[in-house]
């Protein structure tokens, strides 16, 4: 009796549970594509001379307070990308520190903000919609009024982006939104503007990609002209000698693609740029989401399952206690 | 089984107590630093940082809690879904500390939350992100504590006297054990599957990917079983009664199978996904590693006999470790197992402890209210003494 109770119920369970697995190839993602008009920054590390202006650049335009990290706190100081910081640069140092861009002996320059990835992991773990991808730019913006200070998106991000201000009871998360509040007045990312060297370019990642292409091109030691500012905008480009670029562009392939993208001489990861696989994690969470919830078949198959055999086996009696096994 | 003699009774007695004064003590503790924590911010009581943005509050609070809060839930899947009604006396008082136990990692959420005055915004559609496991998590564990409520309804309408109401709840309650069977399933697996967007983040000792949820349900089904051996043994010393062996040693031949099920899914996926290794390296991720994995095999010996499961001290010596193997996998995947690059540290501040402890606390002396004014537990009977 109660032996084929017991395997009746785990058929019905386990018919439910297929009829859910069944549905899952179809609602399988990959990882998500780049947007139609996909804006975002180059940053080539062999161009930067660690000059902090697009620091301070960011700083203002976004309305951040200084930052100490010195004994006399005279100016903004800021070592990592923080709630008070949503843009660093930082240096790679090795030995006599005699060759720029080279790994042995040498020094490199590193920005650190948003990659505004393609298949971000901070807007797949958010549960309130309070980080977004903008459909056409790609740009991934924060929402404090919709935020709940969960920092899943925290924990979630590989590159460590968004922070959270731990020290106020009204938080709320900072990182870069590529400045998307000054493009109404025909502004782009502050850090590319004032950029002296043009080492930080802001445009599309159709133009960006194709200035990737034509550094990468240049004979290391030759010259040619480097833009300033923004692609596709006003000429603002100075004559320069290319450098040494590593065949490795950071974020092409990375986590399924950022849409800032770096070159340098020295590798990314003594650059303190992780390692990562070329799918998002995103695409991994959501296909497992999907699978077991899409639609709510599979939950809804096993509730009637569940349903049906507690019915038989829950008696509406008053007494408790009145079950035989 | 003798029916009248086994329907639960209030226990009746004094309330307070040294103990009970000092759970009181301990709680008022942390209602102290929590209103410090609302004033003046995360930060000016947690060891919280943009390296480790979860704590224990998290990992502990809500993640372990609610999985130590799963014995309603495995009883309930034994008894109304496996027919085993021979454990019906174990359900009320297992669906009591689930009731408390659920109810306070909810609750202890909002202590987390940094904007907590918009946590509705998960459950209002146009905020609602149903792709973030976080959004799954929070919308189950919400519907399985309501109902959870309505499932322990029947203690409070017995005690206050409505029958009418009881008998028209009764006859809905088989869907509510239902969907109380139903909630947990999908939530504790979520509560796994909230590290697979973490990727690389966590170690590939607990790193499992899509084996996540199959090894957060599992152990917390575990749990749940181990839960009800523990809290019987401590309520039968607690109030001086009998314990149950009777129920017990056939519920621990039901859990000694499902941990070798359990131990034999977290060896396979090790292995298959080559993270084995990884145990032999000198570093604190494999240290913890072998402790948990030795609180899940200890009682894979120690409770593989008939004869020892109806050793009392046995049953509890094995429960105790399981639930500090189920513990420890969750902490390890959450905190101990959470890399993310060089120069971040945490280690929860007494503050943050403390809190924990009060919430416990106040756990443990809601639930001692209730039995003693509600009728929760199984009638002692004589004859057993």
């Amino acid at each position: 009796m109660d032996r084929r109770k017991f395997f009746k119920a785990s058929l019905a369970g386990g018919a439910a549970l297929a009829t859910g697995a069944a549905s899952c190839p179809a609602q399988a993602r990959d990882n998500k594509s780049l947007p139609p008009e996909a804006l975002g920054l180059l940053f080539d590390s062999t161009l930067c001379v660690g000059c902090k202006a697009c620091v301070a650049a960011c700083k203002e335009a976004n309305g951040m307070p200084p930052e100490f990290s010195t004994q006399d706190q005279y100016w903004d100081t800021p070592l990592d990308i923080s709630g008070k910081t949503l843009n660093v640069i930082k240096a790679y140092k090795h030995g006599t520190l005699e060759k720029k861009d080279g790994e042995e002996n040498g020094f490199a320059f590193i920005k650190k903000s948003c990659m505004h990835c393609v298949d971000p992991s901070c807007v797949s773990a958010c549960p309130v919609q309070a980080m977004k991808k903008d459909p056409k730019t790609g740009i991934v913006s924060y929402d404090k009024d919709a935020c709940i200070g969960c920092r899943y998106c925290v924990a979630a991000c590989p590159f460590g982006v968004p922070r959270f201000t731990y020290d106020s009871p009204t938080p709320r998360i900072s990182k870069c939104q590529l400045c998307v509040h000054r493009h109404k007045d025909g502004k782009y990312a502050a850090c590319a503007e004032v950029c002296p060297t043009g080492a930080t370019l802001y445009g599309t990642v159709a133009d960006i990609n194709k200035e990737i292409a034509r550094r990468k091109a240049l004979k290391p030691g030759e010259k040619t002209q480097f833009p300033r500012g923004r692609l596709g905008g006003p000429d603002q480009s100075y004559p320069g000698v290319a450098a040494k670029y590593l065949d490795h562009t950071y974020g092409e392939k990375e986590f399924g693609g950022t849409q800032m993208l770096l070159l340098s001489g020295v590798s990314f990861q003594k650059l303190g740029y992780p390692d990562l696989p070329p799918r998002s994690d995103a695409a991994l969470s959501e296909t497992l989401q999907h699978t077991l919830y899409g639609g709510l078949i599979a939950p809804i198959a096993v509730l009637g399952a569940l349903t049906f055999v507690a019915k038989r086996n829950v008696k509406p009696e008053d007494e408790e206690g009145g079950h035989h096994g | 089984m003798a029916d009248h003699a086994h329907a639960p009774r209030p226990l009746g007695g004094n309330l307070l107590t040294p103990f009970t004064l000092l759970l009181g003590v301990l709680a008022a503790i942390a209602a102290a630093i929590l209103l410090y924590r609302f004033i003046n911010g995360l930060g000016a009581v947690t060891n919280l940082n943009d390296g480790y943005p979860w704590g224990i509050w998290i990992a502990y609070d809500v993640v372990v809690g609610s999985a130590f809060a799963c014995g309603g839930y495995a009883m309930a899947l034994l008894v109304y879904i496996f027919n085993k009604g021979q454990y019906h006396p174990l359900v009320r008082p297992a669906l009591l500390a689930s009731l408390f136990g659920y109810t306070l990692a909810g609750v202890s959420v909002i202590f987390d939350l940094g904007r907590w005055w918009n946590f509705w915004h998960i459950f209002w559609p146009g905020y609602a992100q149903v792709n973030s496991v976080m959004f799954e998590v929070a919308v189950c564990v919400s519907a399985y504590i309501v109902v959870m409520w309505i499932e322990f309804s029947p203690a409070f309408l017995e005690k206050w006297g409505m029958k009418d109401v009881k008998q028209k709840l009764n006859k809905l309650l088989f869907f509510f054990i239902a969907l109380g069977v139903l909630l947990p399933s999908m939530h504790q697996s979520s509560l796994g599957s909230l590290l697979v967007i973490f990727g690389r983040q966590i170690h590939p000792l607990w790193q499992s990917g899509v084996l996540l949820p199959v090894i957060y349900l599992m152990t917390a089904i575990l749990l749940g079983f181990a839960v009800v051996v523990f809290e019987a043994t401590l309520s039968s010393a607690g109030f001086g009664r009998p314990l149950e062996t009777k129920v017990l040693t056939p519920l621990s031949k039901i859990m000694y199978w499902l941990l070798a099920a359990y131990v034999v899914v977290r060896v396979l996926d090790l292995v298959f996904r080559g993270a084995l290794g990884t145990a032999f390296a000198a570093t604190w991720q494999a240290f913890w590693f072998w402790v948990e994995t030795a609180a899940f095999v200890v009682p894979l010996a120690l409770l593989s006999t008939e004869q020892a499961r109806r050793s009392a001290a046995k049953l509890f010596t094995g429960a105790v470790l399981l639930m500090l193997g189920g513990m420890l996998l969750r902490i390890n995947g959450f905190l101990v197992g959470y890399m993310t690059g060089d120069g971040w540290h945490y280690f929860p501040s007494f503050a943050e402890l403390m809190v924990t402890v009060g919430i416990i606390a106040f756990e443990i002396l809601a639930y001692i209210y209730i039995v003693r004014n509600y009728p929760v537990l199984p009638a002692a009977q004589p004859a057993t003494r």
